[in-house]
Protein backbone atom coordinates (compact mmCIF):
# COMPACT_ATOMS: atom_id res chain seq x y z
CA UNK A 1 0.00 0.00 0.00
CA UNK A 2 1.20 3.66 -1.04
CA UNK A 3 0.26 7.06 0.91
CA UNK A 4 1.56 9.04 -2.14
CA UNK A 5 0.11 9.24 -5.93
CA UNK A 6 2.56 7.34 -8.09
CA UNK A 7 3.71 11.11 -9.55
CA UNK A 8 4.55 12.34 -6.46
CA UNK A 9 8.09 10.74 -5.79
CA UNK A 10 9.39 11.63 -9.85
CA UNK A 11 8.87 15.06 -9.61
CA UNK A 12 10.87 15.20 -6.29
CA UNK A 13 13.65 12.89 -8.00
CA UNK A 14 13.42 14.39 -11.80
CA UNK A 15 15.24 17.87 -10.90
CA UNK A 16 18.38 16.00 -9.96
CA UNK A 17 17.93 12.70 -11.88
CA UNK A 18 17.74 15.69 -15.05
CA UNK A 19 21.22 17.22 -14.05
CA UNK A 20 22.58 13.76 -13.41
CA UNK A 21 21.58 13.08 -17.22
CA UNK A 22 22.65 16.42 -18.76
CA UNK A 23 25.53 17.18 -16.80
CA UNK A 24 27.04 13.38 -16.07
CA UNK A 25 25.64 10.88 -18.38
CA UNK A 26 25.58 12.54 -21.68
CA UNK A 27 29.29 14.19 -20.97
CA UNK A 28 30.62 10.88 -20.70
CA UNK A 29 28.90 9.17 -24.01
CA UNK A 30 29.41 12.57 -25.54
CA UNK A 31 33.41 12.63 -24.57
CA UNK A 32 34.10 9.27 -27.25
CA UNK A 33 31.68 11.20 -29.74
CA UNK A 34 33.78 14.17 -29.33
CA UNK A 35 37.01 12.51 -29.68
CA UNK A 36 36.41 10.92 -33.28
CA UNK A 37 35.73 14.72 -34.37
CA UNK A 38 37.76 18.06 -35.12
CA UNK A 39 35.64 20.42 -33.07
CA UNK A 40 36.68 23.64 -31.74
CA UNK A 41 35.64 25.93 -28.54
CA UNK A 42 33.96 28.05 -30.82
CA UNK A 43 31.90 25.72 -32.36
CA UNK A 44 31.53 23.74 -35.34
CA UNK A 45 33.54 20.15 -36.25
CA UNK A 46 33.22 17.22 -38.36
CA UNK A 47 34.42 13.64 -37.75
CA UNK A 48 38.19 12.91 -38.43
CA UNK A 49 37.96 9.21 -37.23
CA UNK A 50 40.99 7.66 -35.32
CA UNK A 51 42.85 10.98 -36.27
CA UNK A 52 43.28 12.11 -32.32
CA UNK A 53 44.11 9.23 -31.45
CA UNK A 54 47.09 8.28 -33.87
CA UNK A 55 48.24 12.14 -32.82
CA UNK A 56 48.33 11.06 -29.41
CA UNK A 57 51.02 8.48 -30.19
CA UNK A 58 53.00 11.19 -31.60
CA UNK A 59 52.29 13.55 -28.89
CA UNK A 60 55.52 14.66 -26.71
CA UNK A 61 53.99 16.65 -24.09
CA UNK A 62 51.56 13.74 -23.62
CA UNK A 63 54.54 11.27 -23.09
CA UNK A 64 55.85 13.89 -20.70
CA UNK A 65 52.43 14.52 -18.88
CA UNK A 66 52.22 10.88 -18.87
CA UNK A 67 55.51 10.32 -16.97
CA UNK A 68 54.97 13.07 -14.47
CA UNK A 69 51.65 11.66 -13.37
CA UNK A 70 53.71 8.69 -12.64
CA UNK A 71 56.15 9.99 -10.77
CA UNK A 72 53.34 12.78 -9.17
CA UNK A 73 51.71 9.06 -7.91
CA UNK A 74 54.69 6.56 -6.94
CA UNK A 75 55.72 10.16 -4.62
CA UNK A 76 52.95 10.65 -3.27
CA UNK A 77 51.53 7.25 -2.40
CA UNK A 78 53.91 6.48 0.59
CA UNK A 79 53.97 10.04 2.15
CA UNK A 80 50.03 10.46 2.06
CA UNK A 81 49.75 6.92 2.92
CA UNK A 82 51.96 7.01 6.66
CA UNK A 83 52.07 10.47 7.54
CA UNK A 84 48.47 11.37 7.84
CA UNK A 85 47.90 8.41 10.20
CA UNK A 86 50.62 9.40 11.93
CA UNK A 87 48.99 12.67 12.54
CA UNK A 88 45.18 10.59 12.92
CA UNK A 89 47.23 8.91 15.70
CA UNK A 90 48.41 12.13 17.16
CA UNK A 91 45.13 14.11 17.58
CA UNK A 92 43.52 10.84 18.16
CA UNK A 93 43.88 11.15 22.18
CA UNK A 94 41.33 13.90 23.62
CA UNK A 95 43.93 16.38 25.22
CA UNK A 96 42.47 19.93 25.78
CA UNK A 97 42.25 22.03 22.77
CA UNK A 98 42.49 18.70 20.52
CA UNK A 99 39.56 20.25 18.34
CA UNK A 100 41.46 23.31 17.68
CA UNK A 101 44.43 21.39 16.17
CA UNK A 102 42.04 18.92 14.36
CA UNK A 103 40.47 21.79 12.92
CA UNK A 104 43.65 23.82 12.12
CA UNK A 105 45.80 20.60 10.44
CA UNK A 106 42.29 20.76 7.96
CA UNK A 107 42.78 23.92 7.15
CA UNK A 108 44.89 23.42 4.12
CA UNK A 109 42.06 21.05 2.62
CA UNK A 110 39.22 23.76 2.54
CA UNK A 111 41.62 26.54 1.22
CA UNK A 112 41.66 26.61 -2.90
CA UNK A 113 44.19 24.90 -4.59
CA UNK A 114 44.65 28.79 -6.27
CA UNK A 115 45.67 30.22 -2.82
CA UNK A 116 47.94 27.68 -1.55
CA UNK A 117 49.98 27.37 -4.70
CA UNK A 118 50.15 31.27 -4.98
CA UNK A 119 51.60 31.14 -0.86
CA UNK A 120 54.10 28.29 -2.05
CA UNK A 121 54.98 30.07 -5.12
CA UNK A 122 56.47 33.21 -2.57
CA UNK A 123 57.68 30.90 -0.25
CA UNK A 124 59.44 29.12 -3.17
CA UNK A 125 60.36 32.48 -5.12
CA UNK A 126 64.51 33.07 -6.02
CA UNK A 127 63.90 35.63 -2.70
CA UNK A 128 61.34 34.11 -0.70
CA UNK A 129 61.37 32.19 2.61
CA UNK A 130 63.20 28.99 1.98
CA UNK A 131 66.10 29.89 -0.05
CA UNK A 132 66.62 33.15 1.64
CA UNK A 133 66.69 31.12 5.03
CA UNK A 134 69.05 28.46 3.42
CA UNK A 135 71.59 30.84 2.46
CA UNK A 136 71.45 32.39 5.85
CA UNK A 137 72.48 29.17 6.98
CA UNK A 138 74.98 28.31 4.74
CA UNK A 139 73.49 25.39 3.40
CA UNK A 140 73.27 27.05 -0.48
CA UNK A 141 75.67 29.48 -1.76
CA UNK A 142 72.61 30.73 -4.62
CA UNK A 143 68.57 30.44 -4.67
CA UNK A 144 68.02 27.04 -5.79
CA UNK A 145 65.58 27.06 -9.06
CA UNK A 146 62.27 25.58 -6.89
CA UNK A 147 59.88 27.33 -9.78
CA UNK A 148 61.87 26.86 -12.74
CA UNK A 149 63.86 23.78 -13.14
CA UNK A 150 62.09 21.08 -14.68
CA UNK A 151 62.37 18.40 -11.74
CA UNK A 152 62.49 21.10 -8.69
CA UNK A 153 59.17 22.49 -10.39
CA UNK A 154 57.61 18.88 -10.19
CA UNK A 155 59.01 18.03 -6.82
CA UNK A 156 57.86 21.30 -5.32
CA UNK A 157 54.37 20.79 -6.86
CA UNK A 158 54.22 17.25 -5.67
CA UNK A 159 55.40 18.49 -1.66
CA UNK A 160 52.68 20.79 -2.15
CA UNK A 161 49.93 18.12 -2.98
CA UNK A 162 51.27 16.29 -0.48
CA UNK A 163 51.05 19.45 2.31
CA UNK A 164 47.64 20.06 1.26
CA UNK A 165 46.49 16.64 1.40
CA UNK A 166 47.58 15.53 5.12
CA UNK A 167 44.60 16.88 6.74
CA UNK A 168 41.65 15.01 4.43
CA UNK A 169 43.22 11.99 4.84
CA UNK A 170 43.72 12.31 8.88
CA UNK A 171 40.26 12.23 8.96
CA UNK A 172 39.78 9.55 7.09
CA UNK A 173 42.10 7.02 9.21
CA UNK A 174 40.57 9.35 12.95
CA UNK A 175 37.46 8.04 11.86
CA UNK A 176 38.94 4.59 10.97
CA UNK A 177 41.37 4.25 14.28
CA UNK A 178 37.47 4.41 16.14
CA UNK A 179 36.80 1.25 15.08
CA UNK A 180 40.31 -0.01 16.32
CA UNK A 181 39.70 -2.27 19.35
CA UNK A 182 40.65 -0.36 22.51
CA UNK A 183 41.05 -3.83 24.18
CA UNK A 184 43.86 -4.89 21.75
CA UNK A 185 45.95 -1.80 22.79
CA UNK A 186 44.91 -2.30 26.45
CA UNK A 187 45.70 -6.08 26.49
CA UNK A 188 49.63 -5.37 24.44
CA UNK A 189 50.02 -2.69 26.53
CA UNK A 190 49.86 -4.78 29.70
CA UNK A 191 51.87 -7.40 27.94
CA UNK A 192 54.49 -4.63 27.77
CA UNK A 193 54.45 -3.55 24.04
CA UNK A 194 55.52 -0.02 23.29
CA UNK A 195 53.44 2.91 21.79
CA UNK A 196 55.77 1.34 18.66
CA UNK A 197 54.85 -1.68 18.88
CA UNK A 198 51.83 -1.75 19.30
CA UNK A 199 51.54 0.92 16.30
CA UNK A 200 53.03 -1.16 13.57
CA UNK A 201 51.16 -4.65 14.72
CA UNK A 202 47.65 -3.32 16.19
CA UNK A 203 47.04 -0.04 14.66
CA UNK A 204 48.40 -0.51 10.80
CA UNK A 205 46.56 -3.73 10.60
CA UNK A 206 43.28 -2.20 12.20
CA UNK A 207 43.13 0.01 9.41
CA UNK A 208 44.38 -1.93 6.64
CA UNK A 209 41.30 -1.78 4.15
CA UNK A 210 41.33 2.31 5.08
CA UNK A 211 44.65 2.19 4.12
CA UNK A 212 44.06 0.69 0.60
CA UNK A 213 41.04 2.84 0.46
CA UNK A 214 43.29 5.89 0.45
CA UNK A 215 45.80 4.50 -1.99
CA UNK A 216 43.32 4.70 -3.96
CA UNK A 217 42.27 8.26 -3.60
CA UNK A 218 45.69 9.18 -3.40
CA UNK A 219 46.74 7.61 -6.55
CA UNK A 220 43.54 8.97 -8.26
CA UNK A 221 44.05 12.57 -7.29
CA UNK A 222 47.52 12.30 -8.14
CA UNK A 223 46.37 11.34 -12.02
CA UNK A 224 43.88 14.28 -11.73
CA UNK A 225 46.34 17.25 -10.48
CA UNK A 226 46.01 20.45 -12.34
CA UNK A 227 46.21 23.35 -10.08
CA UNK A 228 49.31 23.00 -8.15
CA UNK A 229 51.15 22.46 -11.06
CA UNK A 230 49.56 25.26 -13.77
CA UNK A 231 49.74 27.77 -10.20
CA UNK A 232 53.65 26.93 -9.56
CA UNK A 233 54.54 27.09 -13.21
CA UNK A 234 52.78 30.13 -14.31
CA UNK A 235 50.54 28.97 -16.07
CA UNK A 236 53.51 27.14 -18.92
CA UNK A 237 53.66 23.70 -17.74
CA UNK A 238 57.42 24.19 -16.78
CA UNK A 239 60.62 24.73 -19.04
CA UNK A 240 59.52 23.37 -22.64
CA UNK A 241 56.24 22.43 -21.38
CA UNK A 242 57.72 19.84 -19.85
CA UNK A 243 55.86 19.99 -16.28
CA UNK A 244 52.51 19.28 -17.56
CA UNK A 245 49.84 16.99 -15.94
CA UNK A 246 47.53 15.27 -18.39
CA UNK A 247 44.83 17.88 -17.24
CA UNK A 248 46.74 20.74 -17.85
CA UNK A 249 46.85 19.66 -21.70
CA UNK A 250 43.14 19.41 -21.38
CA UNK A 251 42.41 22.37 -20.66
CA UNK A 252 45.42 23.84 -23.19
CA UNK A 253 43.63 22.42 -25.94
CA UNK A 254 40.41 23.41 -24.47
CA UNK A 255 40.76 27.65 -25.44
CA UNK A 256 41.65 29.85 -27.93
CA UNK A 257 41.83 29.67 -31.85
CA UNK A 258 44.36 27.24 -31.67
CA UNK A 259 41.99 24.96 -28.85
CA UNK A 260 40.87 21.66 -30.14
CA UNK A 261 37.99 19.95 -28.22
CA UNK A 262 38.17 16.95 -30.26
CA UNK A 263 41.66 16.67 -29.45
CA UNK A 264 40.84 17.75 -25.60
CA UNK A 265 38.29 14.65 -25.55
CA UNK A 266 40.84 11.94 -26.55
CA UNK A 267 42.90 13.43 -23.52
CA UNK A 268 40.01 12.94 -21.72
CA UNK A 269 39.67 9.33 -22.34
CA UNK A 270 43.59 8.34 -22.24
CA UNK A 271 42.70 10.09 -18.79
CA UNK A 272 40.31 7.99 -17.77
CA UNK A 273 42.04 4.73 -18.36
CA UNK A 274 44.96 6.25 -16.40
CA UNK A 275 42.55 7.05 -13.33
CA UNK A 276 41.22 3.28 -13.63
CA UNK A 277 44.41 1.33 -13.29
CA UNK A 278 44.78 2.17 -10.03
CA UNK A 279 41.54 1.64 -9.04
CA UNK A 280 42.02 -1.90 -10.54
CA UNK A 281 45.23 -2.83 -9.37
CA UNK A 282 43.85 -1.87 -5.38
CA UNK A 283 40.25 -3.50 -5.40
CA UNK A 284 42.80 -6.75 -6.85
CA UNK A 285 45.03 -6.27 -3.81
CA UNK A 286 42.12 -5.44 -1.85
CA UNK A 287 40.81 -9.05 -2.47
CA UNK A 288 43.27 -11.13 -1.80
CA UNK A 289 43.65 -9.17 1.30
CA UNK A 290 40.40 -10.44 2.10
CA UNK A 291 40.95 -14.09 1.29
CA UNK A 292 44.29 -14.79 3.43
CA UNK B 1 22.20 -0.95 -0.41
CA UNK B 2 25.63 0.13 1.53
CA UNK B 3 25.69 3.64 3.01
CA UNK B 4 27.93 6.26 1.29
CA UNK B 5 29.75 8.94 2.56
CA UNK B 6 32.32 11.17 1.34
CA UNK B 7 35.06 9.88 4.21
CA UNK B 8 36.57 12.93 4.70
CA UNK B 9 33.21 15.00 5.47
CA UNK B 10 31.71 14.47 8.88
CA UNK B 11 29.53 12.11 9.47
CA UNK B 12 26.56 13.96 11.12
CA UNK B 13 25.09 12.39 13.96
CA UNK B 14 21.54 13.88 13.70
CA UNK B 15 20.76 14.12 17.37
CA UNK B 16 19.13 17.65 18.31
CA UNK B 17 19.05 17.65 22.13
CA UNK B 18 20.86 16.55 25.45
CA UNK B 19 24.10 14.44 24.14
CA UNK B 20 23.61 11.16 25.23
CA UNK B 21 25.45 9.62 28.34
CA UNK B 22 29.28 8.79 27.91
CA UNK B 23 30.08 5.33 26.58
CA UNK B 24 31.77 3.98 30.13
CA UNK B 25 35.61 3.75 28.77
CA UNK B 26 37.62 0.31 29.36
CA UNK B 27 40.60 0.07 31.79
CA UNK B 28 40.29 3.57 33.78
CA UNK B 29 44.37 3.76 33.88
CA UNK B 30 45.09 3.61 30.18
CA UNK B 31 43.29 6.44 29.52
CA UNK B 32 45.16 8.65 31.48
CA UNK B 33 47.86 10.35 29.95
CA UNK B 34 51.17 10.36 31.82
CA UNK B 35 52.68 14.13 32.07
CA UNK B 36 55.92 12.92 29.74
CA UNK B 37 53.44 11.64 26.87
CA UNK B 38 51.37 14.98 27.40
CA UNK B 39 54.46 17.37 26.87
CA UNK B 40 55.62 14.86 24.05
CA UNK B 41 52.58 15.29 21.65
CA UNK B 42 52.12 18.63 22.54
CA UNK B 43 55.79 19.07 21.16
CA UNK B 44 54.46 17.31 18.18
CA UNK B 45 51.10 19.34 17.78
CA UNK B 46 52.58 22.67 17.66
CA UNK B 47 55.03 21.70 15.50
CA UNK B 48 52.59 20.42 12.67
CA UNK B 49 50.66 23.54 13.45
CA UNK B 50 53.91 25.41 12.49
CA UNK B 51 53.74 23.34 9.22
CA UNK B 52 49.83 23.65 8.55
CA UNK B 53 49.60 27.01 9.63
CA UNK B 54 52.50 28.82 9.21
CA UNK B 55 52.36 29.72 5.30
CA UNK B 56 49.09 30.61 5.79
CA UNK B 57 50.46 33.42 8.35
CA UNK B 58 53.46 34.18 6.32
CA UNK B 59 51.50 35.20 3.49
CA UNK B 60 49.05 37.39 5.74
CA UNK B 61 51.86 39.16 7.43
CA UNK B 62 53.64 39.88 3.45
CA UNK B 63 49.94 41.31 3.11
CA UNK B 64 50.65 43.56 6.10
CA UNK B 65 53.85 44.54 5.32
CA UNK B 66 54.63 48.28 4.48
CA UNK B 67 55.92 48.94 0.81
CA UNK B 68 59.28 50.53 2.27
CA UNK B 69 59.74 47.36 4.44
CA UNK B 70 62.32 44.53 2.83
CA UNK B 71 60.15 41.62 2.24
CA UNK B 72 62.73 39.98 0.83
CA UNK B 73 65.23 40.30 4.29
CA UNK B 74 67.27 36.87 4.87
CA UNK B 75 65.89 36.71 8.55
CA UNK B 76 62.06 36.48 8.07
CA UNK B 77 59.94 38.96 10.18
CA UNK B 78 56.56 36.85 11.01
CA UNK B 79 55.47 40.78 12.21
CA UNK B 80 55.29 43.44 9.87
CA UNK B 81 57.85 46.50 11.28
CA UNK B 82 55.32 48.81 9.41
CA UNK B 83 51.98 47.25 9.37
CA UNK B 84 49.09 48.37 7.07
CA UNK B 85 46.31 48.02 5.21
CA UNK B 86 47.14 49.78 2.19
CA UNK B 87 47.82 46.51 -0.36
CA UNK B 88 43.96 45.39 -0.16
CA UNK B 89 43.05 48.78 -1.19
CA UNK B 90 45.69 48.65 -3.85
CA UNK B 91 45.53 45.57 -5.03
CA UNK B 92 41.58 46.12 -6.18
CA UNK B 93 43.15 49.69 -8.30
CA UNK B 94 45.40 46.85 -10.23
CA UNK B 95 42.52 43.83 -10.78
CA UNK B 96 38.87 44.29 -9.69
CA UNK B 97 39.50 42.33 -6.82
CA UNK B 98 35.83 42.92 -5.48
CA UNK B 99 34.50 42.56 -8.81
CA UNK B 100 35.71 38.75 -9.04
CA UNK B 101 34.64 37.74 -5.09
CA UNK B 102 30.87 39.24 -5.95
CA UNK B 103 31.36 36.69 -8.82
CA UNK B 104 32.62 33.64 -7.04
CA UNK B 105 30.02 35.00 -4.49
CA UNK B 106 27.11 34.41 -7.03
CA UNK B 107 28.57 30.98 -7.88
CA UNK B 108 28.61 29.94 -4.89
CA UNK B 109 24.58 31.06 -3.76
CA UNK B 110 23.12 29.00 -6.58
CA UNK B 111 25.46 26.38 -5.96
CA UNK B 112 24.69 25.82 -2.61
CA UNK B 113 21.22 26.89 -3.08
CA UNK B 114 20.64 24.12 -5.66
CA UNK B 115 22.14 21.61 -4.11
CA UNK B 116 19.91 22.30 -1.09
CA UNK B 117 17.20 21.78 -2.86
CA UNK B 118 17.78 19.47 -5.32
CA UNK B 119 19.83 17.28 -3.15
CA UNK B 120 17.19 17.15 -0.36
CA UNK B 121 13.97 16.42 -2.47
CA UNK B 122 15.67 13.62 -4.28
CA UNK B 123 17.35 12.17 -0.94
CA UNK B 124 13.90 12.81 0.53
CA UNK B 125 11.98 10.73 -2.34
CA UNK B 126 14.75 8.50 -2.52
CA UNK B 127 14.63 6.96 0.80
CA UNK B 128 11.07 7.46 2.15
CA UNK B 129 8.54 6.63 -1.13
CA UNK B 130 8.24 3.61 -2.91
CA UNK B 131 8.42 3.66 -6.53
CA UNK B 132 8.96 1.86 -9.43
CA UNK B 133 12.59 2.48 -10.41
CA UNK B 134 13.69 3.66 -7.51
CA UNK B 135 16.81 1.13 -7.20
CA UNK B 136 17.76 2.10 -11.20
CA UNK B 137 18.04 5.74 -10.16
CA UNK B 138 19.94 4.98 -6.82
CA UNK B 139 22.73 3.11 -8.76
CA UNK B 140 22.55 6.50 -11.19
CA UNK B 141 23.73 8.61 -8.72
CA UNK B 142 26.18 5.73 -7.40
CA UNK B 143 27.92 4.68 -10.59
CA UNK B 144 28.20 8.60 -11.44
CA UNK B 145 30.88 8.91 -8.15
CA UNK B 146 33.44 6.27 -9.80
CA UNK B 147 34.05 8.76 -12.92
CA UNK B 148 36.51 11.84 -12.21
CA UNK B 149 35.30 15.46 -13.36
CA UNK B 150 38.24 16.09 -15.15
CA UNK B 151 37.17 12.96 -17.95
CA UNK B 152 34.09 15.30 -18.58
CA UNK B 153 34.66 18.15 -18.26
CA UNK B 154 35.16 19.27 -21.98
CA UNK B 155 31.83 17.95 -23.36
CA UNK B 156 30.45 19.58 -20.00
CA UNK B 157 31.76 22.31 -21.28
CA UNK B 158 30.01 21.77 -24.92
CA UNK B 159 26.58 21.45 -23.27
CA UNK B 160 26.54 24.39 -21.30
CA UNK B 161 27.90 26.22 -24.50
CA UNK B 162 24.85 24.56 -26.51
CA UNK B 163 22.81 26.29 -23.43
CA UNK B 164 24.05 29.58 -24.87
CA UNK B 165 25.90 30.17 -21.12
CA UNK B 166 29.44 29.87 -22.17
CA UNK B 167 31.05 33.18 -20.68
CA UNK B 168 28.95 33.25 -18.10
CA UNK B 169 28.45 32.60 -14.27
CA UNK B 170 25.38 30.96 -14.81
CA UNK B 171 27.04 28.40 -16.46
CA UNK B 172 29.95 27.95 -14.33
CA UNK B 173 27.47 27.15 -11.57
CA UNK B 174 25.16 25.13 -13.38
CA UNK B 175 26.40 21.83 -13.80
CA UNK B 176 27.43 21.69 -10.01
CA UNK B 177 23.86 23.07 -8.70
CA UNK B 178 22.98 19.52 -7.96
CA UNK B 179 25.72 16.96 -7.04
CA UNK B 180 25.32 12.93 -7.29
CA UNK B 181 27.21 12.93 -4.25
CA UNK B 182 24.73 15.17 -2.46
CA UNK B 183 22.02 13.48 -3.34
CA UNK B 184 23.45 10.57 -1.74
CA UNK B 185 24.07 11.99 1.36
CA UNK B 186 20.66 13.37 1.90
CA UNK B 187 19.17 10.25 0.88
CA UNK B 188 21.77 8.59 3.96
CA UNK B 189 20.46 11.13 6.31
CA UNK B 190 16.23 10.84 5.77
CA UNK B 191 17.06 6.63 6.00
CA UNK B 192 18.50 7.14 9.40
CA UNK B 193 14.95 8.21 10.76
CA UNK B 194 13.01 6.08 12.32
CA UNK B 195 9.89 4.25 9.97
CA UNK B 196 7.50 4.82 12.35
CA UNK B 197 7.54 8.27 12.58
CA UNK B 198 6.08 8.02 8.81
CA UNK B 199 3.94 5.85 9.85
CA UNK B 200 2.13 7.88 12.13
CA UNK B 201 2.19 10.97 10.03
CA UNK B 202 0.53 9.00 7.20
CA UNK B 203 -2.47 7.81 10.21
CA UNK B 204 -2.46 11.23 10.72
CA UNK B 205 -3.69 12.29 7.13
CA UNK B 206 -0.15 13.88 5.92
CA UNK B 207 0.77 13.34 2.71
CA UNK B 208 4.20 13.15 0.99
CA UNK B 209 4.51 16.60 0.83
CA UNK B 210 3.72 17.22 4.68
CA UNK B 211 6.02 14.63 5.80
CA UNK B 212 8.91 16.73 3.60
CA UNK B 213 8.64 19.88 5.20
CA UNK B 214 7.27 19.16 8.67
CA UNK B 215 9.20 15.91 10.00
CA UNK B 216 11.86 15.11 7.24
CA UNK B 217 13.63 18.24 6.73
CA UNK B 218 13.81 19.47 10.67
CA UNK B 219 15.36 16.33 11.20
CA UNK B 220 17.92 16.21 9.07
CA UNK B 221 19.54 19.89 9.40
CA UNK B 222 22.81 18.75 10.53
CA UNK B 223 23.38 16.89 6.80
CA UNK B 224 22.13 20.09 5.08
CA UNK B 225 24.40 22.23 6.67
CA UNK B 226 27.22 19.90 5.94
CA UNK B 227 26.04 19.86 2.06
CA UNK B 228 26.10 23.77 2.14
CA UNK B 229 29.14 24.31 3.70
CA UNK B 230 31.06 21.86 1.23
CA UNK B 231 28.84 23.37 -1.31
CA UNK B 232 29.86 26.53 -0.92
CA UNK B 233 34.07 25.85 -0.23
CA UNK B 234 33.75 23.75 -3.53
CA UNK B 235 32.20 26.72 -5.53
CA UNK B 236 34.32 29.06 -4.23
CA UNK B 237 37.60 27.32 -4.15
CA UNK B 238 37.47 26.14 -7.74
CA UNK B 239 39.49 26.92 -10.48
CA UNK B 240 39.82 24.40 -13.50
CA UNK B 241 35.88 24.66 -14.04
CA UNK B 242 35.31 28.59 -14.43
CA UNK B 243 38.60 29.00 -15.99
CA UNK B 244 37.04 26.81 -18.74
CA UNK B 245 34.12 28.35 -19.43
CA UNK B 246 34.70 32.25 -18.54
CA UNK B 247 37.02 33.74 -21.21
CA UNK B 248 35.68 37.49 -20.61
CA UNK B 249 38.27 38.58 -17.53
CA UNK B 250 34.85 41.18 -16.22
CA UNK B 251 33.60 37.62 -15.44
CA UNK B 252 36.36 36.11 -13.56
CA UNK B 253 35.94 34.62 -10.17
CA UNK B 254 38.36 34.89 -7.70
CA UNK B 255 40.73 32.43 -8.49
CA UNK B 256 40.64 32.75 -12.04
CA UNK B 257 41.30 36.41 -11.49
CA UNK B 258 44.25 35.90 -8.72
CA UNK B 259 46.21 33.46 -11.47
CA UNK B 260 45.84 36.35 -13.65
CA UNK B 261 47.18 38.99 -10.73
CA UNK B 262 50.17 36.70 -10.09
CA UNK B 263 50.93 36.20 -13.83
CA UNK B 264 50.36 39.03 -16.00
CA UNK B 265 50.35 42.22 -13.45
CA UNK B 266 52.63 42.20 -10.61
CA UNK B 267 55.33 41.20 -9.23
CA UNK B 268 54.92 42.80 -5.72
CA UNK B 269 54.45 39.87 -3.66
CA UNK B 270 52.68 42.55 -0.93
CA UNK B 271 49.61 42.75 -3.72
CA UNK B 272 49.20 39.00 -4.46
CA UNK B 273 49.22 38.04 -0.87
CA UNK B 274 46.74 40.84 -0.44
CA UNK B 275 45.21 39.23 -2.83
CA UNK B 276 45.15 35.53 -1.67
CA UNK B 277 43.76 36.86 1.51
CA UNK B 278 40.83 38.14 0.01
CA UNK B 279 39.99 34.50 -1.18
CA UNK B 280 40.88 32.72 1.96
CA UNK B 281 39.51 34.25 4.44
CA UNK B 282 35.57 33.68 3.63
CA UNK B 283 36.65 29.91 3.47
CA UNK B 284 37.80 30.39 6.92
CA UNK B 285 34.51 32.09 8.07
CA UNK B 286 32.00 29.30 6.18
CA UNK B 287 34.21 26.82 7.65
CA UNK B 288 34.36 27.83 11.58
CA UNK B 289 30.78 26.52 12.59
CA UNK B 290 31.18 23.44 10.92
CA UNK B 291 33.97 22.41 13.65
CA UNK B 292 30.77 22.04 15.56
CA UNK B 293 29.52 19.27 13.35
CA UNK B 294 32.99 18.06 12.55
CA UNK B 295 34.45 15.06 14.76
CA UNK B 296 31.24 14.00 16.47
CA UNK B 297 30.72 10.75 14.28
CA UNK B 298 34.30 10.34 14.61
CA UNK B 299 34.77 10.31 18.41
CA UNK B 300 31.40 7.65 18.38
CA UNK B 301 34.02 5.58 16.97
CA UNK B 302 31.12 4.91 14.48
CA UNK B 303 32.19 4.99 10.76
CA UNK B 304 29.30 3.77 7.79
CA UNK B 305 30.90 2.13 4.57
Amino acid sequence: MRYHRWFTPWVLVVPALAWLLVFNLWPSINTVILSFTNARPIGGGTFVGLKNFEALLHDEQLRWALLNSVIYMVVCLPFLTVLPLLLAVLVEKKLPGITFFRTAFYTPVVASAVVVALIWQWILDDRGLVNGMAEKLGVISGPLPFLSDQWLLLLSAISLTIWKGLGYYMIIYLAALGNVGRDLHEAAAVDGAGPFRRFVHITVPGVRGTMILISILISVSALRVFSELFILSGGKGGPGGRDNSVVMLIQQYSQGFEGNLGYASALSIVLFFVTVVPMLVLARLNRRGAQV
Amino acid sequence: MTTVTDPARPAVVEAPGPAPARRRRGTFGFNTVSPREKVVRYVLLVFVLLITIGPFLWQLSTSLKGSGEDIYTRIPRLLPAQPTFAHYGEVADTIPVWDYARNSLVVAVLVVGGNIIGASLAGFALSRLQFRGRRLVLGLFLATLVLPGEVTIISQYVTVREFGLANTLFGVALPGMIGALNVLLMYNAFRALPLEVDQAAIVDGANAWQRLVYIGLPSVRGTISVVAIFAFIGAWDDFLWPLIVLTDPDKYTLTVGLQYLSGTFSNNPRLIAAGTMIAFIPIVIVFAPLQRFFFKGVEEGAVKG
